[in-house]
């Protein structure tokens, strides 16, 4: 409407109408030399001389259109070549050049230079840009919209076909359970009755290992070789102390003892052995071990890096364990590191060859193989079922997205656009966040998630809300509205922070594009075959 | 953000355990604990010598073995001073200077030897005394045979005379037994003689402990004022142990409210007032000071069973002010009134009145930290066109400079400085940029670099530059103590000098008390070195002082000494007044700071400093849009008019509050431009006559005591009574009108209401409680430009609110605005407009002053009228009587003059029969 105007020929405005200061044309009417002025809001009627003598008479201003002495005027510019305009009359003569003819400076001593062509030519350069912009994006924006059509078809036709092979797929997977739970049957008896031999094995040889140590610990209590140990001799023993005072009583001694003054052999590794087993320390290890290591020496193994150790070892530890609890997870074959922990000697420092389970024979093997086949099948199974599911989620996703009256933002949805600014590479990724990256390296800060769109009621789809990002210092997280323009290409035009942590960021798009108003007949340009 | 260091700092700075208490004062400490042991100081009358100027003798107590030297001036316009210092300092002891304008003129006193061990100094008329008494020393202030104030007579003269450090003296001394309490490792550490230990921070006292004390009995006062700066009431209340109101010059970000902790800045200046009597008590010292106050009220006659003469011995009440300082000498001065008005002369004798402000800067102000580049700036400017609300000044927080160095522009925000100061000209508005005293330390940076190369900063006690950091980093501060380094800092805003400013451009000291991030309670080290050698213990309080007077001085000496200079500081002292404007700091979002505003502000204005204000909406935090309302209508009707807010709160300019907000706080901006007129004569009478522009009631009315505490309403100078609202959701405010002989009228509804009592007024959310005293004329422009320079053509009016008797004065101030011409060549008008006997009369108030204005008065309203006259006349200065048109409103008595078009310099007069 207002290109149309703009483009008219100036003849229209050379013929001027005598009118008051201040006063625009369609008003011109109201204010009548030959009759008293009425108010425009009818409050008052005044003589006509009195419109503009710089006095306020009426309550709405409109008396003094052409001076500032109303609170609430308006003076009207006629601003030729340009546009037209409303000022406050209060600017009127403030040394301020506001209209671009300079009429509002008449009486104030300054000069207004009358920059209304200028403007004009300007102002009708960019409304041709932009209107030339606004065509072609609206073209785009058709091209987009049918390719949204078109897409969201072939969408849709995959996903019916996704949900039909879903069927099948999930079918298989039953199929496979059924032979993998089959297989796992026979895996799990051979390698029960495995392990239940090694175990009773096991215990058998510990048992010997535990009456072999009483023996010679017996032997070397023994000093005088009568076959019997007396409270005198427990009592060279002092680490064997009950009280904690560093010697061993006799009254301890005699308490070890079972209340016996001695004991011969065969009730020393039946009753006693076992009481006095963690302390007791054998007369022929190295005496110069720390002592404080003592007690370590004696524990299971896996507590280890509970003694003070170097980081280097402690790491290596860490890593150990870290891989027997994935072992774990996996299943219950291949842990032959996992035997329950057994009673060590107190010079043995690793496990020995014998604690490990040997392995399965031939025909347990041959089980445990079949029935790892079965699972691998079912689980590749499972796999492509998750996939498919995945997709056909993503699907219903997107088909169902808001993106616009006809789609036309569909195209945005798998997409990323940047920004580099100073210091700053922000990033948006319609529909899905915005974020803002140093420029000279640091992670990312994310500056929202999608949240809706934002655009006032009659134009919902002129904006986009981003929430809910990172939070700010005594802030509020962080978000991101985002202005969508119209444009020939897709492209971030800039980012601003207009408040603290709330962002704002331009986004050029053909899908933004109004439909342009039909051509006007006088620069027609029509292709006419 | 970027700012995460500033953020961590601001963060710090909220936490009030950096501060100290009175308990973590060492010579606070020392104070009480060697009053407590009464040794009392004897004058030695034999010693009396009359000097030119002054009279002298010594005092002396049993534990200082060097006798004091007190002198006793009397000063022109019913001053005192009293001087006590060592006779012969170890070396000299500090003594402020540059706060006084000029060395006062002394009159001779009479001395009349009273009784023995007493002496009598009399000035000329012989209606003030000084009584002496020697034993114990004390002083009396007789007025006309009564006796208002005696000093010592609690016996808390503190003077610790300047020894030789006690390592050194041990040496010097061996064979001398020293057994001084002093000395052991305990007491040291207690008495914090030599050094003193605050958190993780230590403070050598080379020169050792120096602190001072006095106490003033004020006889027959229960009110007391001044002060400044504390979040606090406007009364001083009653310090209990370990409380004392604390001057020290510091940077508190989000003051807690109603503390006696020692803000941004300090005036040592304490105001004492009674029914028939005001007095003044001026302690010039600018080292870490304490001030104890303790009211005794009245007995109440009815309680007593004695006689009427015996009841009024008992039922005197007495304040009792006891002034500590960390080092210096005792200089005061002791102001006797009688009237509050005579108080803010004799004060003003001493220290400067107020600066006649450049006209713009009495409008609004909008501020941010930051706006962003020239565009944010633009599209702001444009957005008070486009709501059509007035603003002047444009302002721009640290961020415009290229990373902290002050005078230099971020070419990337603001590439083109002179541009945007153009747009802003071009509509008569103006910028002021920020200026702190903190300069980085970077040898490219220019300011840096000469500052350094010329030992122009402060240095630390090891002789080095000392360095701290602010906002740009480690920094160095330039030391505005010394004479050279301010006359270099004023060269520095030369046009010439200063890359991309322009005459519209002015400037804001910030950060000046000062502010050092990692420094003890947030500043520099007492024993910082400064010009002269003195440290910085010394003058910590006048430090931001110097900064502004250097500003000041460097943008009138940039005009050539042709223009007024303007500057805002954070930082100030006694006599910043001369120098520009002062705001409250780091305040917060909340309604409760809001009403605070009120007493911190007057007490500023009644100890000189008449140009204040405080951020509006709250600094810190985000005000809801009532708040932000209520805020703007406040801050209207206090001197400097300010919105600003911190980094990380929502934006809110005056138009983002929805449209019934922006027309609330447009309306209110605009009252405030409506008055323009009002507030530069009340800015006028501040500068020539030291009247303050915003006045505590009891200033006004200071014969009726239910004025003594009000601080929830205020006088703006003796016309007009504000009382803001400041509760939220607010539908009815209790007024107090004073005055039992006085009338008030609804500055918006023109009801009348008699004086002396309370009435119940209905707010809402446009209501700005405003009432014109009978007998008083307010000058209004009657229409608004977009800033103070738009409207300088446009019309006035007056109204005239007739009093109990039908009659009203008023005066009214004008001149360029923004030149020193007023002064220089008498280019200002200065009116008088009286009404009496239905005759209103445009008179000159000053014949010296010429200045010629094609301003017309347009419309009088007067308030108060009973009767609908029959006939208006005026009568122009060439004699011609014209009928003038008029109408009147019956229900409110009021009538309305129109269409004048009478010269606002002219004299003439309007007959109403």
């Amino acid at each position: 409407m207002l290109l149309v105007l703009l483009l008219l020929p100036p003849m229209c405005w050379a013929v001027e109408v005598k009118r008051p200061r201040g006063v625009s044309l369609t008003n011109h009417h109201f204010y009548d030399e030959s009759k008293p002025f009425t108010c425009l809001d009818g409050s008052a009627s005044v003589p006509f001389d009195q419109v503009n003598d710089d006095y306020c008479d009426c309550k709405d201003g409109s008396d003094e259109p052409g001076t500032a002495a109303c609170p609430n005027g308006s003076f009207h510019c006629t601003n030729t070549g340009y546009k037209p305009l409303y000022i406050s009359s209060r600017w009127v003569n403030d040394g301020v050049c506001d209209c671009c003819d300079g009429t509002d400076e008449y009486n104030s001593g300054i000069v207004c230079e009358n920059t209304c062509k200028e403007k004009g030519r300007k102002e009708r350069e960019t409304l041709q840009q932009m209107a030339e912009v606004t065509r072609e994006g609206f073209r785009l924006k058709k091209i987009l919209i049918e390719d949204w059509k078109r897409a969201r078809e072939e969408k849709q036709k995959k996903l019916t076909e996704l949900q039909a092979g879903k069927k099948s797929l999930e079918d298989q997977v039953e199929l496979l359970r059924t032979l993998k739970e089959e297989a796992e049957k026979p895996e799990k008896e051979a390698k029960d009755q495995h392990r239940k031999l090694w175990e009773e094995q096991l215990t058998a040889s510990k048992a010997q290992r535990e009456q072999e140590l009483a023996t010679s610990a017996f032997q070397e209590l023994d000093d005088d070789m009568d076959g019997a140990v007396s409270v005198a001799e427990l009592q060279t023993h002092p680490e064997l102390d009950t009280d904690g005072d560093g010697a061993l009583s006799e009254g301890e001694a005699q308490t070890l003892l079972g209340g016996d003054t001695q004991t011969d052999a065969a009730s020393f590794s039946d009753r006693i052995w076992a009481a006095i087993r963690d302390k007791y320390r054998s007369e022929v290890l190295p005496t110069d071990l720390p002592s404080p290591s003592v007690p370590a020496l004696t524990e299971p193994k896996e507590e280890q890096p509970l003694v003070p150790s170097q980081p280097a070892e402690e790491e290596d530890e860490e890593e150990e364990e870290t891989e027997e609890e994935e072992g774990g997870e996996e299943g219950e074959d291949e842990d032959s590191q996992e035997t329950p922990p057994p009673v060590v000697p107190p010079q043995t420092v690793s496990p020995t060859e014998e604690d490990k389970m040997p392995p399965y024979d031939e025909q347990t093997q041959a089980f445990i193989n079949a029935a790892q086949e079965a699972r691998n099948k079912f689980e590749e199974a499972e796999r492509s079922l998750k996939d498919v599911e995945e997709s056909i989620r993503n699907l219903e996703q997107e088909i169902s997205f808001d993106f616009g009256p006809n789609g036309e933002f569909a195209y945005l949805y798998s997409q990323c656009y940047e920004l580099t600014t100073n210091e700053y590479v922000y990033r948006l990724c319609p529909f899905k966040l915005v974020s803002q990256k140093p420029k000279l390296g640091g992670s990312p800060t994310s500056l929202g998630t999608w949240g809706s769109w934002a655009g006032p009621d009659h134009d919902k789809f002129s904006a986009m809300k981003y929430e809910q990002g990172t939070g700010c210092w005594q802030g509020p997280n962080r978000s991101t509205t985002v202005r969508l323009l119209c444009g020939k290409e897709t492209v971030v035009t800039s980012t601003t922070e207009p408040s603290r942590c709330e962002y704002l960021m331009e986004l050029m798009t053909p899908a933004a594009c109004p439909e342009p108003p039909p051509e006007p007949p006088a620069s027609g340009n029509h292709d006419e075959l | 953000m970027d700012a995460a260091e500033k953020i961590s700092v601001e963060d710090e700075a909220v936490d009030k355990k950096i501060f100290k208490d009175c308990s973590k004062i060492a010579f606070y400490r020392r104070q009480k604990q060697r009053l407590s042991k009464k040794s009392t100081y004897r004058a030695l009358l034999d010693s009396v010598t009359e000097g030119k100027e002054s009279t002298r003798f010594q005092i002396i107590n049993e534990a200082a073995k060097v006798p004091l030297l007190a002198e006793v001036y009397g000063i022109e316009g019913n001053i005192f001073r009293l001087k006590i210092n060592e006779e012969t300092p170890l070396k000299p002891r500090y003594e402020v200077p540059d706060v006084l304008t000029s060395k006062p003129s002394t009159v001779r006193l009479i001395s009349c030897s009273g009784d023995t061990g007493s002496l009598v100094l009399a000035n000329g008329k012989g209606d003030l005394k000084c009584h002496i008494t020697a034993n114990p020393f004390k002083i009396d202030l007789v007025s006309e045979e009564e006796v208002v104030m005696s000093i010592n007579s609690l016996g808390q003269l503190y003077f610790e005379q300047l020894q030789i450090p006690p390592k050194q003296s041990r040496a010097t001394k061996e064979n001398e037994e020293d057994t001084s309490d002093d000395t052991t490792q305990e007491n040291q550490e207690e008495l914090g003689l030599w050094e003193e230990k605050f958190r993780n921070f230590v403070d050598v006292k080379d020169n050792g402990p120096a602190s001072i004390g006095l106490d003033f009995s004020l006889h027959g006062f229960e009110h007391v004022y001044g002060i400044p700066q504390h979040a606090e009431s406007h009364q001083l209340k009653n310090t209990s142990d370990g409380d004392a109101y604390r001057l020290y010059n510091l940077d508190v970000y989000g003051y807690k409210i109603h503390d006696k902790m020692g803000i941004y800045g300090s005036v040592p200046y304490l105001l004492a007032h009674k029914l028939g009597r005001t007095l003044g008590i001026f302690w010039l010292n600018a080292s870490e000071t304490l001030v104890e106050i303790n009211t005794e009220p009245a007995v109440k006659h009815a309680l007593t069973q004695m006689g009427p003469v015996a009841a009024k011995e008992k039922g005197r009440s007495q304040t009792d002010v006891h002034w500590m300082s960390e080092s210096g000498i005792i200089d005061v001065f002791l102001l006797t009134g009688p009237t509050p008005s005579d108080v803010f002369k004799q004060y003003s004798y001493l220290t400067g009145t107020q600066a006649m402000p450049p006209l713009f800067s009495l409008g609004y102000h909008q501020c941010r930290w930051n706006y962003k580049d020239e565009h944010d700036v633009k599209a702001v400017d444009a957005g008070f066109d486009e709501h059509d609300i007035p603003y002047d000044v444009m302002w721009l927080d640290i961020e415009h400079t290229e990373g902290k160095r002050y005078f230099t522009w971020n070419e990337k925000r603001f590439p083109n400085p002179k541009r945007m100061q153009e747009l802003l000209r071009s509509k008569k508005r103006k910028l002021v940029v920020i200026s702190d005293p903190h300069i980085k330390i970077d040898p490219d940076y220019l300011v840096y670099a000469k500052a350094k190369e010329q030992g122009f900063f402060v240095r630390n006690h090891e002789g080095g530059d000392f360095e701290g950091v602010c906002w740009p980093g480690l920094s160095s501060y330039l030391d505005f103590t010394s004479p050279k380094v301010r006359e270099w800092y004023s060269s520095l805003f030369a046009f010439s000098v200063y890359q991309g400013s322009t005459d519209i451009l002015y400037i804001w000291n910030d950060m000046n008390e000062p502010s050092v991030f990692r420094g003890p309670e947030l500043t520099m080290q007492k024993n910082a070195i400064h010009h002269g050698n003195w440290e910085h213990r010394e003058l910590h309080n006048i430090y931001g002082f110097y900064q502004q007077m250097a500003t000041a001085e460097g943008l009138i000496q940039r005009s050539k000494g042709k223009e007024r200079p303007f500057v805002l500081t954070r930082s100030f002292f006694a006599g910043s007044q001369k120098y520009g404007a002062v705001w409250t700091g780091d305040n917060t979002a909340e309604w409760s700071y809001l009403k605070i505003s009120i007493p911190m502000l007057l007490t500023l204005s009644v100890t000189g400093i008449s140009f204040c204000g405080a951020d509006v909406g709250g600094f810190i935090g985000n005000p809801e849009a009532e708040l932000l309302v209520r805020w703007y209508q406040a801050g209207a009707y206090q001197p400097f008019f300010r919105g600003h807010a911190t980094k990380n709160t929502k934006r809110r300019e005056p138009w983002l509050f929805g449209e019934e907000h922006t027309r609330l706080i447009q309306e209110a901006i605009r009252e405030r431009y409506t008055l323009l007129p009002y507030w530069y004569s009340l800015f006028y009478s501040a500068h020539v006559a030291s009247q303050p522009v915003m006045r505590p009631l009891w200033v006004e009315f200071p014969d009726e005591l239910e004025t003594f505490s009000v601080e929830d309403e205020y006088m703006l100078g003796s016309a007009l009574l504000v009382h803001p609202v400041t509760e939220p959701k607010a539908t009815v405010v209790d007024v107090f009108l004073p005055g039992s002989s006085e009338v008030w009228y609804d500055s918006k509804t023109f009801a009348r209401w008699e004086g002396a009592c309370t009435v119940k007024i209905p707010v809402a959310l446009d209501t700005i409680p405003v009432f014109q005293r009978g007998g008083s004329v307010v000058p209004i422009k009657t229409t608004i430009g977009r800033s103070t320079g738009c409207m300088t053509d446009s019309p006035y009016g007056l109204r005239v609110a007739l009093s109990t008797k039908g009659s009203a004065v008023g005066e009214f101030y004008l001149d360029d605005g923004h030149s020193f011409q007023y002064l220089h060549q008498k280019q200002f008008l200065h009116r008088k407009f009286s009404f009496a006997s239905g005759v209103l009369i445009n008179s000159c108030a000053d014949k010296r002053g010429h200045y010629p204005s094609k301003c017309v008065v347009e419309r009088i309203l007067v308030l108060g009228l009973k009767k609908q006259p029959s006939s208006v006349t005026s009568h122009s200065p060439d004699g011609k009587a014209q009928p003038v048109a008029f109408t009147y409103c019956a229900k409110t008595s009021t009538l309305n003059l129109e269409k004048f078009s009478l010269n606002i310099g002219a004299d003439w007069k309007v007959q109403i029969q």
